[in-house]
This record gives C-alpha cells, sequence and structure tokens, in this order.
C-alpha cells in the first residue's frame, strides 16, 4: 500500500545522501518494520512521505498513486503518520485531542458531522483509550499518551499507520500492550509500517523487516531470513549471537559484551 | 466554566462599556447619555458623548479585540506561551512603520496602518529567522529573546528617526509608544474595525489549522497541513491585526499575552473557540484597562500601555516560571 521505490533523499550540505535508493512496499493486512542504527535513515523516509523532505528521485505512492499527485489531506485521508515525539504546549481534553485527526475531512468552516463523531469513536475504542477519554493531556503517563496519539492516528480513517519508534520510553507491559494492538490493527486489514530498535520484538510481530544501512537496504525478507547474526553484525558494527528462543519460537538476538566504545 | 464563559464575558464587556461612557470629567447622567448619543440634548454634551466618549470606547474594545486575537493565533502557532505582538517585537516593527509614514508626510487613515503593518511584517520575519537561526524553535525563550531586542531595536530606530522633529512632535511620540485611546475619532474607529473584521475573520478561518501547528510541525504534515504555509498565513494575519491597533492607538503591550490563557482555564481549547473569546475579553480589557487609565490619577490620564504592562508584567513572570 505504501511504496518506495529507489527513493534518495538528500540533506543541503550534507556529504552524501541520507536515503540512497531504498525500494519496499508496507502491504495491507501486515507489519512492515523499518529497522537498522541510528542515522540509517528511517526517520528520513518517515520525512519524505510527509514531504518535510523532498525526495531527490525515485518514487513514493500509496496504492501506486505517487505522492506528488495527491494532495496533503487526500494523503492523510489515507495514511495516517504517528511521529517519533510530539509534546503539546497547550494541553487538550483527550477527546477533543483525538478528534484532531478528523482534520484531513474537514473544510475551514464545516462543522463536524455524524460521520467524524462516529470515526472518532470507532478510534477511541479501537486504541482501547475509552477510560482516558475524559482526562487531559497532560495528565497521562508515556504509555497513555502514546495510546491517545495512535487514537488520533485512527481517527484520519485511512488504513495505512506508520509509526516512528512508538515505543521508545515504554515499560515491557505497555510495550507488549502497543504490540499486540499493532498486530490487532494488521489483522484486521491495515498497513502497519513500523519503525523500531526493538528487534526481539519485531521478529516476533511483523511480516516483514526492512534493514537499513547508511541509507540501503542491507536486507529485506521474512523474520527468519533478516535475523541472523551475518546479516546484523556488519550492519550494528557489534558482535552478536542470534539463537531460537523456544519459549517464544522466535528468533532471538543477544548483544554480546564487546569493546568499550 | 466553559457554558458560563459566553455570557460572563459578554456581561462583562457590556457593564464595562457602560461604564466607560458613564465615567468621565464632566459628570453626565445615564439619560442624558442616551439622550446625547442619538442626537438630543444641548450641544456640548451631544459633543462629548459623540466626538470624546463613544468614539475612544469603541476604539478600546477594537484594540483589545484585535490584540487578544493576535496574541492567541501567535501563541498557538508558535507553540510559545509567551508570545504576544508586543513582546515579539511586532508592535514595535509596527510603529516604525507607522513613524516613517509620518515622517514622510504621507500619513492618510489608509496609509498609516500599511506602514504599520509593512514594519510589523520584518519584525516578525526578524524574529522567526533569528530564533531559528539560533536553533531555538523548540525554546519559547529564544523567540522571546529575538522578539524583544528588535523591539528594543525599534524604540532605538524611531528615536532617531525623530531625532530633528520639533519638541511637540517627540512629547506625542513618546505619549504614543506608551499607547493610548484618547483623542480616539470616527475615521480611526472605521479604519481599525474594517482591519479587526478583516484580520479576525481570517484568524477564525485558520482556527483549525492553528490547532494542528500546535501540535507541532510533523503532526501537523501528519494530518494533511502545509505547515510552512499556514504558519506563514498566521504570522501575517496577526501582525496585522497588530500594526492596525498600533496605527490607531499605539504601543499596548501584554494584551495578547494575558487574555489568551485566561480564555484557555475557562476551558476553550481550540482555536477558533479561543481566538473569538479572546477578541470579547481582549476588548473588555482593554475597556478596563482605559478605565483605569482615566480614574487612577485625575485630572490627568495614565498612559494606556502603562497600564496594561502593570497587570501584564507580573503574569508574564508567573507564566516564565514555568519554564524554569
Amino acid at each position: 500500500m505504501i511504496g518506495f521505490r529507489d527513493v534518495v533523499v538528500r540533506y543541503p550540505r550534507a556529504a552524501g545522501p541520507a536515503v540512497d535508493g531504498v525500494s519496499f512496499e508496507a502491504r495491507r493486512g501486515a507489519i512492515t518494520a523499518l529497522v537498522g542504527p541510528n542515522g540509517s535513515g528511517k526517520s528520513t523516509l518517515v520525512g519524505a512521505l510527509l514531504r518535510l523532505q523532498a525526495h531527490a528521485s525515485g518514487a513514493i505512492a500509496i496504492d501506486d498513486v505517487s505522492l506528488d499527485a495527491l494532495d496533503r489531506r487526500a494523503f492523510a485521508r489515507r495514511v495516517a503518520v504517528v511521529t517519533q515525539r510530539e509534546a503539546l504546549v497547550f494541553p487538550l481534553p483527550v477527546r477533543e485531542y483525538v478528534a484532531l485527526g478528523r482534520y484531513p475531512h474537514e473544510g475551514a468552516w464545516r462543522a463536524a458531522g455524524p460521520d467524524d463523531a462516529a470515526a472518532l469513536e470507532r478510534a477511541i475504542a479501537l486504541a482501547g483509550v475509552e477510560p482516558l477519554a475524559g482526562r487531559r493531556t497532560h495528565e497521562l503517563s508515556g504509555g497513555e499518551w502514546q495510546r491517545v496519539r495512535i487514537a488520533r492516528a485512527l481517527a484520519q480513517g485511512g488504513d495505512g499507520l506508520v509509526l516512528d519508534e512508538p515505543t521508545t520510553f515504554l515499560d515491557i507491559a505497555h510495550e507488549m500492550a502497543m504490540f499486540e494492538l499493532f498486530a490487532r490493527l494488521a489483522r484486521d486489514g491495515m498497513a502497519v509500517l513500523l519503525v523500531s530498535h526493538q528487534l526481539n520484538l519485531v521478529a516476533r510481530f511483523a511480516d516483514a523487516i526492512v534493514l537499513l544501512h547508511r541509507g540501503r537496504v542491507a536486507a529485506l525478507g521474512a523474520p527468519a531470513a533478516v535475523m541472523q547474526a551475518s546479516v546484523l553484525e556488519p550492519v550494528y558494527d557489534w558482535p552478536l549471537v542470534v539463537t531460537h528462543d523456544p519459549a517464544v519460537g522466535a528468533p532471538a538476538l543477544l548483544p554480546l559484551r564487546g569493546r568499550a566504545p | 466554566m466553559r457554558r458560563l464563559f459566553w455570557p460572563l464575558a459578554m456581561l462583562a464587556l457590556v457593564v464595562l462599556v457602560v461604564a466607560a461612557v458613564l465615567w468621565g470629567a464632566v459628570p453626565l447622567s445615564p439619560k442624558a447619555i442616551v439622550a446625547a448619543a442619538l442626537g438630543h440634548g444641548d450641544r456640548e454634551t451631544v459633543a462629548i458623548v459623540r466626538a470624546l466618549r463613544l468614539p475612544r470606547v469603541a476604539l478600546a474594545v477594537l484594540v483589545g479585540a484585535a490584540l487578544g486575537m493576535a496574541g492567541g493565533a501567535l501563541q498557538g502557532s508558535l507553540r510559545n506561551a509567551l508570545a504576544e505582538p508586543y513582546l515579539l517585537g511586532v508592535s514595535g516593527g509596527a510603529a516604525v512603520g507607522a513613524v516613517v509614514v509620518v515622517t514622510l508626510g504621507l500619513a492618510t487613515p489608509l496609509l498609516l496602518p500599511l506602514g504599520a503593518f509593512a514594519g510589523a511584517a520584518v519584525a516578525i520575519v526578524a524574529a522567526i529567522g533569528v530564533a531559528r537561526a539560533a536553533g531555538g524553535r523548540a525554546d519559547p525563550r529564544v523567540l522571546l529573546m529575538a522578539g524583544v531586542v528588535i523591539g528594543a531595536f525599534a524604540n532605538a530606530a524611531i528615536m532617531v528617526l525623530l531625532a530633528d522633529a520639533p519638541a511637540d512632535t517627540i512629547r506625542g511620540a513618546l505619549w504614543w509608544m506608551m499607547g493610548s485611546v484618547a483623542g480616539a475619532d470616527w475615521t480611526q474607529v472605521a479604519w481599525l474595525a474594517l482591519y479587526t473584521l478583516l484580520g479576525g475573520t481570517a484568524l477564525l478561518a485558520l482556527g483549525r489549522d492553528i490547532d494542528l501547528l500546535a501540535l507541532g510541525e510533523e503532526s501537523a504534515a501528519g494530518l494533511g497541513l502545509d505547515a510552512e504555509r499556514a504558519g506563514r498565513r498566521v504570522y501575517l494575519v496577526s501582525s496585522l491585526l497588530a500594526a492596525a491597533t498600533v496605527a490607531a492607538a499605539g504601543l499596548v503591550g501584554f494584551v495578547g499575552l494575558v487574555v489568551p490563557h485566561m480564555v484557555r482555564a475557562a476551558g476553550l481549547r481550540r482555536h477558533r473557540p479561543l481566538l473569538a473569546g479572546s477578541a470579547v475579553l481582549g476588548a473588555a480589557l482593554v475597556v478596563c484597562a482605559d478605565l483605569v487609565a482615566r480614574i487612577a490619577h485625575p485630572p490627568a490620564d495614565l498612559p494606556l500601555g502603562a497600564v496594561t504592562a502593570l497587570v501584564g508584567v507580573p503574569f508574564f513572570l508567573i507564566q516564565l516560571r514555568r519554564f524554569a
């Protein structure tokens, strides 16, 4: 659904391209994980999708419609992006915050209609934030806030969801609950594109993994194919082993003790 | 609180307007004032009511409404709880523009606000540019420092421009730089009403965009907003509103800072109701401040900007503490 073909992104005054010929597709009904070391180009790709950075060449397409042919609102009606960080200067009641997700459906003066109200309730239920609906954004814990942000993204009503490191500051329970939510959304038919550093969780939840290294795709495929020490070690530049964890039935990555930096 | 906001704010505005019309050096009965407003009664009373009190109160209403909306829009779009036209140097830039127009001898009711607008636009572009260059888009204090410095530069520029002006002009300019709605006339009121109506409508139309800008550039982009273009529009319209008030009443600070916070505290948080509420409460606040300016130290008028600063600076410090 969300397709990248030979995408190149250059930052002004940078020596080389930040993203250098990346191609892959995030399909409906699947979690596609985008992984790689810091600075490998993951967030740059998200930025290009949001048109915060122009891509120098290649094509980004939503269902084979080029991003250039989609106006920003039409894009936002189909694909929602939960960015890495978001802090509100002026707190909002949770329900009003989630309702901002209806923006791409609104005109400048039209009041919210029954469609908007239904989409709002659906998003709140889907993200499991009903108990938070009466609270205000600054009263939420980190995990609750991430869930509320996902509810806002779901209120946009599209079937593409892009998440940039959504579980970075979460404890184990909140992180697992979040991954289960992504799995359910994918099962319900959404295309979930997940940027993450949690390789072991990605190995268990994702249907496909895209491994980026210095702006290029170093490996792409099913978790079992990408989760190999011979693939990951040169990319992360750190000694590691990958075993099979019988308890969860998935590959498990263990970084070894190594040199001091 | 939220349900009570509109009736209470409207009531406060009406009460203050009535009080401001009733109060004055020449005591007049309410009946005589109503009659004079309709053109009945002796000539002197009609002149006092129609040429002095009503335009003064009307100008205060418009200045407050415009500044309240400009402040609310700037705070939301810049994600900065301390933003407002005066502290960002926008009003100072507008003052320079207006003084340039005056010294060129082009001070017509049409050109004065346009000159002020040109100065305001330069000032806001400079303030945002300096903050970006300093890498301070995330830190509201950097933008504010840039604004305050640009305001100081504007003051200096005005002093230089007026260096060889006659003493009377300089005294007038100083008075104007402290803000005043005394000496308002209906032409000024009409022009400011036009600019406030146009700018206010534009800001209300941009209300939903400002809601998104308040989330930050990335999140706004994710929701389908061209954040850069929307931001530019909001800055320009807010500058226009602020410039129009400067052309009519000089520098009145802190109204744009205080008022949106009061409206938010009452529970109006989406920007369309927030801006509409800021217009009403801003009008009430400036009418009240002008009333204080007249009452506090009779028979002299205090500068209006001094009264709003006396209220605004402590409020500013309370807000600033939150960043410490």
